[in-house]
């Protein structure tokens, strides 16, 4: 039982906060959501040169083999910045799934790329009609002399718009229509595929796909063709468990913020920060900011856990930090007054990416059923 | 990183398990399951505390040179969940988690080789003499002078919130020995013996139906100044390390999760028409679960934190706010599980002696008690406010 950062997490973290730090300001912010790629390859460039792009992928592949605890260091430092450069869709999602299923060629022809920079990725998985529902797809995959061809829609593919591959999930239907769920690599210029996109709420961009008789090749399959659902929720409990890190980047940059604000502040001849009622608030968002970091970390230290223990730490995360991040937020906003609602002040960006992180693979009320769900019975010793 | 304990730490989960399993009856914990108090009566609580004495743990926290287990802060930890999962009776905290350090930190040698060992034995029972009726938040306004008279000093006032005062047979009290500009600084830290002459205990009920705190009054008491620990005129500094101790001892996640187990199990129980199956009611039991995972998790920080040598900081206050809230939490959906049986009142204490047995299945009994009860969590210990104050103040540096 040991949970203080090691030596080489302190210096990922530092270097990360110092990048973050040095690199990203509104004025950045401005600029990148005028960018029709939401995000800048330069700084990209530089994830690759710091090793970060590296860090969770197995050695054999290029990679430095990190874990949940050290994606968490570098998504935490990224949420004070807002950065939007689509770490969690190429990283940790996508390189997550190939490093999950993929076969050995496929590992190999892809990964080296994520590794140095050479290739964006993007997971095309949510359908409208499933809202968050993992297991619920009606996109499609036939089996041709060639290889598969797909049919379907999917919503809110984040970063769909910068990927070179689009990994898609289908169900690999039989003669009746009906099978388990394939993940398929699509190039970004395939035949029959559509993308729609647009500017994400909190910065960045996704696209809803449509594709009509898209013809891959039969090595376009990842694995072995065995049922890919386990797989899409262990990848995405370990994209809430980042998403969770970041949450708490973002809270804390708000706590501090407003903390600063209310100091300064003055009203009836006293800093806001005088009155019992703003302090109690205060001391409310700090509560928050930290059983936000609490479940964080826990998530991320039972990522590797059996399904069930791990799914559970996942959606506990998700549903708890939600709930603390909506809090945060929203006090935030109402603690600097009718400044707090205008775009003059950085406090309105960082809500914005607390609103789309909530969303993101479902609320809270979704991962609190999730959570019971999985619990079988409710509490357990 | 590490969330899992390590082998030893196993090795001595398992020895806890075992102590626990040969040494707490049945029949004590089964009083200790119908307790809907926050402390458990002396009958199963001393009777406790002297099992563990005769293991040598009859005081966890303490160090070795005065009788602890000379126990990490993982150990102390665990022992304390084994504790909670098994559903012993809580031990007299006022003696050997509150007074207990401060004695072992700033008492006499002749005081530490007197009080220590009794407090460890069981064979002292303590009570904290802190609140007054006009001084309860704003606790150094307190009133309960001390005047010196020769090798005595003479108490007049009174204490009132004191728990179990009715059966102590001691009690460690601030009281006023100088009247000073600053009133923190007129204030001693004092060890009085309960049957002294002029000390008279008046019973106060809480709403739940117990008879667990009091009313003391002191009429020209004599306490030897021998009596006093430390200086005359510090009493709040070792008042507030106590207040310390009282806060952030103690790991509250594990008993929050026996209390909702409790609930799940009633919930999912045909005696309540599974209540389990209200999607109302369902919902209040994931997220109290993921708060009591939250509170762990913050709790298992500190205690790694402590373990490296560091500082956990002012995280005393932020556990006992959230222990208090989501004991509540636990509480309320409790009432709202047994549904019509939260109208069935028993006045008869204990309920594990009741002569004839109740008109509701026996383990509803504590509910509707409890869930009363547990609206002192959030008064007692430095209410929810100055919790919130604390931490503006302290983690904000407002």
């Amino acid at each position: 039982m040991d949970l203080t950062l090691s030596d080489e997490q302190r210096l990922l973290r530092e270097s990360a906060e110092r990048f973050v730090g040095e690199t990203y300001d509104a004025e950045h912010r401005r600029r990148v959501a005028n960018d029709p790629l939401g995000f800048s390859a330069e700084i990209w460039k530089q994830f690759a040169e710091l090793g970060w792009l590296a860090l969770p992928i197995a050695e054999e592949h290029g990679g430095l083999g990190g874990g949940a605890v050290e994606i968490g260091i570098l998504m935490e430092a990224f949420g004070r910045g807002l950065v939007s450069e689509p770490y969690l869709s190429t990283v940790v999602i996508g390189a997550g799934l190939i490093g999950a299923c993929g076969s050995e060629a496929q590992k190999q022809a892809l990964l080296p790329k994520v590794a140095d920079g050479s290739l964006y990725l993007a997971l095309a998985h949510s359908e409208r009609a499933a809202r968050f529902d993992l297991a619920e797809v009606a996109t499609k995959a036939w089996k041709t002399a060639e290889g598969w061809r797909l049919d379907g829609r999917k919503t809110a593919v984040l970063d769909g718009n910068a990927a070179g591959q689009i990994i898609v999930s289908a169900q690999v239907a039989d003669d009746n229509g009906v099978g388990e769920l394939g993940l398929f690599l699509v190039p970004a210029e395939a035949a029959g595929l559509t993308k729609r996109d647009f500017p994400r709420l909190g910065g960045g961009r996704a696209c809803n796909l449509d594709l009509r008789g898209v013809h891959v090749g039969a090595d376009a399959l990842l694995g072995d063709g065995s049922d890919a659902l386990p797989v899409i929720e262990a990848v995405v409990d370990r994209a809430m468990a980042a998403l969770g890190a970041e949450a708490v980047g973002i809270m804390q940059t708000l706590l501090d913020q407003t903390l600063e604000y209310t100091k300064i502040r003055k009203q009836f001849g006293r800093p806001l920060s005088a009155n019992q009622v703003i302090r109690h608030r205060l001391a409310d968002m700090a509560m928050n900011c930290d059983e936000a970091r609490s479940m964080a970390l826990r998530a991320a230290l039972m990522i590797d856990a059996e399904p069930v223990a791990r799914g559970r730490a996942a959606s506990g995360a998700k549903a708890k930090i939600g709930k603390c991040a909506r809090f945060v937020a929203e006090q935030s906003v109402q603690l600097h007054g009718a400044m707090g609602v205008t775009e003059e002040l950085d406090i309105g960006s960082y809500f914005k990416r607390l609103l789309a992180f909530d969303t993101l693979f479902g609320g809270s009320a979704h991962h609190y059923r999730r959570h019971a769900a999985l619990g079988g019975r409710t509490v357990q010793s | 990183m590490d969330l899992t304990f390590s082998a030893e730490e196993r090795a001595f989960e398992q020895e806890v398990r075992d102590f626990i399993a040969q040494n707490l009856p049945a029949e004590m914990k089964h009083a200790q399951s119908l307790t809907p108090s926050v402390f458990s009566d002396p009958d199963i609580g001393i009777a406790w505390q002297k099992a563990l004495h005769r293991k040598g743990w009859g005081a966890p926290g303490w160090p070795v040179e005065h009788g602890g287990p000379d126990w990490t802060p993982a150990q102390r930890w665990i022992f304390e969940a084994e504790c909670a999962r098994a559903g012993a009776p809580n031990v007299n905290v006022m003696g050997v988690k509150m007074v207990g350090p401060v004695i072992i930190g700033f008492g006499s040698p002749e005081q530490q080789n007197f009080y220590l060992p009794r407090i460890r034995s069981g064979e002292d029972y303590w009570c904290q003499g802190y609140s007054e009726p006009g001084s309860g938040s704003d606790l150094a306004s307190l009133k309960t002078r001390a005047v010196r008279d020769g090798d005595d000093y003479i108490i007049n006032g009174t204490k009132i919130w004191t728990t179990h005062a009715h059966h102590a047979n001691r009690m460690f009290a601030l009281v006023r020995t100088n009247e000073t500009e600053r009133q923190q600084d007129g204030i001693s830290f004092i060890l009085i013996d309960m049957k002294s002459p002029g000390i008279t205990t008046r019973p106060i009920l809480t709403i739940g139906g117990d008879h667990e705190v009091n009313q003391v009054f002191f009429d020209d008491v004599r306490v030897p100044v021998a009596n006093r620990v430390g200086e005359e005129g510090k009493g709040w500094t070792y008042g507030k390390y106590l207040l310390e101790f009282e806060r952030g001892s103690g790991i509250a996640s594990a008993k929050l999760r026996e209390a909702l187990k409790t609930v799940s199990d009633l919930a999912e129980s045909e005696a309540t028409g599974r209540a389990i199956d209200d999607p109302d009611i369902s919902m209040r039991m994931s997220e109290i679960e993921v708060d009591i995972d939250t509170l762990e998790m913050t709790e298992l920080r500190v205690l790694s934190a402590l373990q490296t040598g560091q500082n956990p900081g002012a995280v005393s206050s932020l556990l006992k706010l959230r222990n208090s809230e989501i004991r509540q939490a636990v509480t309320r959906l409790g009432v709202d599980v047994i549904g019509h049986d939260g109208l069935y009142v028993e006045p008869m204490r204990p309920f594990y002696k009741l002569n004839e047995a109740p008109g509701i299945p026996e383990e509803m009994l504590p509910v509707v008690p409890e869930y009363l009860n547990s609206r002192a969590y959030t008064i007692f210990g430095g209410s929810s406010e100055i919790q919130r104050d604390i931490i503006a103040k302290m983690v904000l540096g407002l």
